[in-house]
């Protein structure tokens, strides 16, 4: 797997940028498409010798987990529910919805410079705020309450990463430790007002489980119907954020502030770019993306099932979004793509599975390996360079000498 | 003329000492404020605590007059918040107040404190050789899993620790791999090996114990009862029968204290975390050092994961460290990359934990919302102590040699 790589004896053509975001820009220039793919197919073959060490057999597990994930769907393309590929795929698309959303979420402080471990924090702020408008606010009729319920959840979210911009802005808190504590405290404020007693639980008073949403408030469904779950149109929200944040980081001034903090923040601060600013506006702006998610899902996904108190410790959905973020290359194009995979990764892991073949739970935890390796790697940019260049190397060498 | 100076200058500086020393003052009777309302005086008049709040005022303000601005301030906040703690600590019944602060709250502060302490000081080796360690979570995590494992499977409490620090080692080696070998970026590596860990321990505990099936006679870490002090009023239940392991971590603060600043050791750990060209020049093989730093920090932090499982629960759960790593990384930025500091605030955090599983007498459905006052605290303490802590200046800056 990962063979001991002599340091310095890859020929780099420069020097290793400082910076986090300049690093990536580097060597996705060196990179494109392949060094991410690299990383993907390195992960799941190091899981596979997992699951084969403990006496599974990985191709048919990972054989198992695809079709889990629907993806046998495009054999026989249909768009009847009713059959369990096509159910499994929506399930799939709504997985990739949130996680698109999630993954932008550190993706975009990631090119300020900023490791934003708080998308889950964000993401459960936006999932409570939605379920409190969508249980409470009923004379409101139905596209105004579906819109306000996700703006206000884009808003708790901004603000609840906005926190964590503003004290690294004026006193300099690392935001990994201030993202993870947020998550904390918004994971313990959701299992309080979903809790017993707490102030959004449900009409059972025995079941530590949210209040369902009103109709009103819930999102239309369009492929799939409403009862039996399905996906509803914030897919294309989540495509139409993937569009703003390419354009928002390459096409406006703020974006290129933005980048140029990530680049080198002592450069931008001497070009005349406030860097404090810009902290706090891409937290603010990537907690947005997770507090979205968060209403999405809690308009859409979860509507008419409520949210219990042990999903708001089980869920880590927000987590994947690292990884996602990390193996697109915190771009929008390649964030998309990342989503698919590890939304596929994320229903056929725990859905769908014939137990036989291997326990759900096993991979469920499979998941976690694979989002740890694709994060272990996406991180060492210097053995993909490495591996780069040694296929740069064996080109020249096929290639006739001048 | 310069002598005149010179005395100037003593005078201005002993002002400043002194009004140092009644911020100082101030800070403590605004604690003590508190201290009356609650055992052992439960005092049960506002007199006291209010006039003790109201020096502690007086006291900063003079100090803020005489140009101790954070100290003074300090103060203020002291008084006032000691005068609302005790009025409210006044109002509530006197059988809650002894059921919150007993002596045993001492006991269990200890007990809370003891993983972060072993974790913060583990943490404290690798980022002062120049690694940062936000990786101590899945490295806790790691411990606390094969430690109970080990002490399963060996039916020794003792090979079980041994057997959770050598995981975590294990977990740092790969840790250090990345971060020394291949100089990737040290945080976002720390961040892969925390999913990691929490995929493997997740699965293993899966694949070994089906999810819930460990075995209820785990060998513990046995107490230590202290024969003479246990039967001594307040001491006894506060420090007459404590796990061994408390004793351990006590005891290894004024070790690591020594190793890091009294021997040729430590000074060549700091060396490499401070200037790594300058120790290279010296011939201090700066990989070498990180290397066994980084692995140094794994085992200790496993080792607070197994006081976790095996001394403290006597069983694992999934995620059981709930970021008392990143706690831990808190506390010892708090302490100042110092061994006593860490401990300070590893005590602090123990308490606030501590308080957070005792003060449900209050209010039941609240009980959830409680358990955030770790986080918060941590996040307050983390966003007001930072510009004044000094890190290792090469921390994070992964090395080259020329």
């Amino acid at each position: 797997m990962t063979e001991p790589v002599a340091p310095g004896s890859a020929p780099e053509p420069a020097a290793p940028p400082e910076t986090v975001a300049a690093r990536l820009a580097f060597f996705q220039q060196a990179g494109g498409l392949i060094v991410p793919l690299i990383t993907a197919v390195l992960a799941f073959l190091i899981a596979g010798v997992i699951v084969a060490a403990t006496g599974h057999n990985p191709i048919t597990a990972y054989w198992d987990i695809a079709k889990g994930a629907g993806l046998n769907w495009f054999g026989h393309l249909s768009t009847d529910t009713g059959t369990t590929s096509a159910y499994n795929f929506t399930q799939t698309l709504l997985g990739t919805t949130t996680l698109i959303l999630t993954g932008l979420a550190v993706a975009f402080a990631f090119r300020c410079g900023l490791f934003n471990i708080g998308g889950q924090g964000q993401y459960l702020v936006g999932l409570i705020v939605a379920n409190w408008v969508g249980v409470t606010m009923v004379h409101l009729t139905r596209p105004a309450h579906v819109l306000i319920g996700v703006a206000l959840a884009t808003l708790a979210g901004a603000i609840w990463a906005g926190i964590a911009g503003f004290l690294k802005a004026t006193v300099g808190a690392h935001e990994v430790i201030t993202t993870i504590m947020l998550n904390w405290i918004a994971t313990y404020i959701g299992a309080y007002a979903f809790g017993q007693g707490g102030p959004l639980q449900g009409s059972q008073p025995s079941a530590p489980i949210s209040g369902t949403v009103v109709p009103s408030a819930r999102i239309p469904y369009f492929w799939g119907d409403a009862t039996l779950g399905g996906l509803h149109v914030g897919f294309f929200a989540a495509l139409v954020a993937l569009v703003i944040f390419w354009a928002v980081l390459n096409r406006t001034t703020l974006g290129y502030e933005v980048r140029a903090v990530g680049f080198n923040p002592d450069a931008a601060a001497y070009g005349g770019i406030s860097v404090r600013k810009n902290y706090i506006r891409a937290m603010a702006i990537s907690g947005a993306f997770a507090g979205l998610a968060g209403g999405m899902d809690m308009l859409g996904q979860f509507a008419p099932i409520g949210f219990g108190t042990l999903d708001v410790y089980g869920s880590s959905i927000g987590f994947l979004g690292i990884a996602v973020a990390l193996l697109g290359r915190n771009t929008a194009v390649g964030t998309g793509l990342a989503a698919l995979l590890f939304g596929g990764l994320l229903y056929g892991t725990t859905h769908g599975l014939s137990s036989n073949v291997i326990d759900p739970q096993l991979t469920g935890n499979l998941t976690s390996i694979i989002q740890g390796l694709v994060v272990l790697f996406v991180g060492a940019d210097v053995l993909i360079l490495y591996i780069w260049n040694a296929r740069r190397k064996l080109a020249r060498r096929v290639a006739p000498s001048p | 003329m310069s002598t005149v100076a010179a005395y100037a200058d003593r005078f201005m500086r002993s002002q400043l000492a002194d009004a140092r020393t009644v911020g100082m003052v101030g800070v403590v009777l605004g604690v003590l404020a508190f201290w009356l309302a609650i055992p052992p005086f439960t005092t049960r008049s506002f007199v006291w605590p209010v006039l003790v709040g109201a020096l502690a005022v007086g006291a900063g303000i003079w100090a803020v007059s005489r140009g101790v601005g954070k100290l003074g301030w300090g103060a203020v906040a002291a008084g006032v918040v000691g005068i609302c703690l005790a009025v409210l600590a006044i109002h509530s019944s006197k059988g809650n107040l002894e059921q919150v602060f007993s002596a045993s709250l001492i006991a269990s502060m200890l007990v809370f404190a003891t993983p972060l302490t072993f974790a913060a000081i583990g943490g404290m080796f690798s980022e002062r050789s120049g690694v940062v360690n936000v990786a101590l979570e899945g490295m806790m995590l790691t411990g606390a899993f094969f430690g109970i494992y080990g002490a399963d499977k060996t039916g020794s409490w003792f090979l079980g620790i041994l057997i959770a620090m050598l995981a975590g080692g294990l977990m740092a080696l790969v840790h250090a791999f990345f971060a020394v070998q291949l100089r990737a970026d040290q945080i976002v590596g720390g961040m892969a090996i925390n999913f990691l860990a929490l995929g493997i321990t997740g699965y293993f505990f899966f694949q070994l114990y089906h999810g819930a099936n460990i075995p209820p006679n785990i060998p513990r870490i046995p107490n230590m009862s202290i024969p003479w002090v246990k039967d001594q009023g307040f001491i006894g239940p506060a420090i007459g029968d404590l796990n061994l392991l408390i004793w351990v971590a006590i005891a290894l603060v004024p070790i690591s204290y020594i190793v890091m600043f009294k021997t040729p050791i430590g000074l060549r750990i700091r060396a490499c975390g401070e200037h790594p060209r300058a120790a290279d020049t010296v011939g201090i093989n700066v990989y070498a050092v990180r290397y066994a730093s980084v692995v140094t920090s794994g085992m200790l932090a496993a080792a607070g994961g197994a006081f976790l499982s095996v001394g403290f629960v006597g069983t694992f759960n999934e995620n059981m460290t709930a970021g008392r790593g990143f706690i831990a990384l808190a506390a010892l930025i708090f302490g100042n990359w110092r061994p006593f500091g860490a401990f300070g605030a590893a005590l602090l955090f123990g308490f606030s934990t501590a308080l957070a599983f005792r003060l449900p007498v209050y209010s039941d459905s609240a009980a959830t919302l409680f358990q955030a006052l770790p986080y918060v605290l941590t996040l307050i303490a983390v966003a007001g102590v930072i510009g004044r802590t000094i890190p290792p200046a090469a921390v994070g800056r992964p090395y080259k040699k020329q």
